[in-house]
């Protein structure tokens, strides 16, 4: 497991793996609502919280067809498929390296675009914790949706559509707290909800997704 | 011993439900005629929404539709990942568009008496949040069904993503609560209710959706024949194709 954990984490890392695209659309999301939006600080302050939950949820989306893609092409995914770890372990670890490699840079990354979007200082914590307890859940759910279209020649704008609606719950909860944050409210409830469907996720999505790639290999 | 999944065979399938199809198609016709003729030209205005109230006869019924046909999806999903039916895998395929029209007429009927009386075509309100984002699950199961060349795979795929998706579903309905309080009146019927909608609206009401519900369930037999034989005729071409 621990293999695979670190060679999946080595591949995204090394040249030509895409480490640093997610982050870099992520800072082009955030650089872009400006201009789309004005440069008024106290309008950008605002819509500060959403616009980061939707940009690394964005970053996140764009980076999930290379969890499954390369290795279903070289063929190592058949390979782990008859090696003796279980499928839903392979799915797991995916997932967990994913989130290591996509989601963790995103939620460090967070605070410093902040600062270009001048969110409110009162912000930054709830902001982090939320992203900190949010993005496992999205690796998670892509992991599944990238199960879903391994085989599918262009699967990646279906797999947008097929996991952008699962994102719904995530990012309601994610983004509700981190507003509430910056309003100065209590931020538990969300929180709490947040953590709950991540916990969720990886309790059950491991399975799904694995029963998805075994008929995928079928 | 008669038992349901004697229908599990495509041929006994298409000639029971070919039998039944002429006369769901019939009584649909005639619920739906006298529901809505009852309910658009013999009933009180409002008295505060004026004649717009009348749009709950296709409003309620076609929101309720898009639901169970979701769940009816849910079911037959279930069954073929239990049982592998095949015509179960086609039913579940049969009844997504369906199901998207349905959540499309309660969208549009919806913003049509939004703008009157809300005073907006549209507001993100739990309730047409989350009929949004049922929308957007239909699209995906559809478009997921489209885009897998094996059939087999392709109805292993979807009807895991309609279980992964109603969890999902169930999720945004209950996180949009959370996000936002609603414009959008409580429900119009329940079962364990006192009172419902006023009786003049009450039974033209129910007659529509006895309406919506035939019209359904014919729909749905229908398209999953069409689609059990579009199989069938695919299977003859490629034995036609082998022996050429």
């Amino acid at each position: 497991m621990k293999a695979l954990l670190l060679r999946d984490i080595r591949l995204a890392i090394r040249a030509g793996g895409g480490f640093g695209l997610g982050l870099a659309f992520f800072l082009i999301v955030v650089v872009l609502v400006p201009f789309g939006v004005g440069p008024q600080s106290e309008l950008l302050s605002r819509i500060a919280a959403g616009t980061l939950w939707i940009g690394a949820l964005l970053a996140c989306l764009l980076s999930l067809d290379r969890i499954f893609a390369l290795d279903w092409e070289d063929g190592s995914l058949d390979l782990l498929a008859t090696a003796p770890l279980p499928m839903e372990a392979i799915a797991a670890i995916k997932a967990l390296a994913h989130w290591l490699t996509t989601g963790l840079p995103l939620v460090l990354a967070a605070p410093i675009l902040a600062v270009l979007l001048n969110l409110p200082a009162a912000g930054y914590g709830p902001l982090i914790l939320s992203l900190l307890l949010g993005t496992p859940a999205l690796s998670m759910i892509g992991t599944f949706g990238a199960a879903l279209t391994v085989g599918l020649k262009r699967g990646g704008l279906l797999l947008s559509l097929l996991v952008l609606p699962l994102y719904v719950p995530t990012l309601i909860f994610g983004a509700e707290a981190a507003r509430r944050g910056v309003d100065g409210f209590d931020t538990t409830t969300p929180m709490l909800m947040l953590a709950g469907i991540t916990c969720g996720t990886i309790a059950l999505l491991p399975f799904a997704a694995a029963a998805v790639l075994r008929v995928n290999l079928r | 011993m008669a038992s349901l999944w004697e229908y599990a065979n495509p041929k006994k399938f298409i000639d029971t439900t070919s039998r039944f199809i002429p006369w769901l198609f019939g009584s649909a016709l005639i619920c739906l005629v006298t529901g809505l003729v009852w309910g658009f030209f013999f009933t009180p205005d409002d008295f505060r929404q004026g004649s717009t109230v009348k749009i709950i006869y296709l409003h309620v019924p076609s929101a309720l539709m898009a639901i169970n046909a979701w769940l009816m999806m849910l079911v037959a999903s279930l069954i073929w990942i239990v049982r592998r039916h095949h015509v179960s895998a086609l039913a579940a395929r049969a009844a997504a568009p369906v199901g998207v029209v349905m959540t499309l007429i309660a969208l549009a009927t919806g913003a049509i008496w939004g703008q009157p009386m809300w005073g907006t075509w549209w507001a993100w309100d739990p309730r047409l949040t989350s009929f949004l984002i049922l929308f957007l699950f239909y699209l995906g199961y559809i478009a997921l069904w489209e885009a897998i060349e094996n059939d087999d795979t392709a109805a292993d795929l979807t009807s895991i993503l309609c279980l992964v998706g109603s969890v999902f579903a169930l999720l945004s309905r209950y996180a949009v609560n959370f996000w936002n309080q609603g414009l959008h009146q409580g429900a119009s019927l329940s079962l364990d209710k006192e009172e419902n909608v006023h009786d003049v609206f009450y039974h033209p009401l129910l007659i529509c959706i006895a309406g919506f519900v035939l019209l359904f369930i014919a729909l749905v037999f229908l398209r999953t024949q069409t689609e059990i034989r579009a199989r069938r005729m695919r299977a003859l071409m490629a034995r036609e194709r082998l022996t050429a």
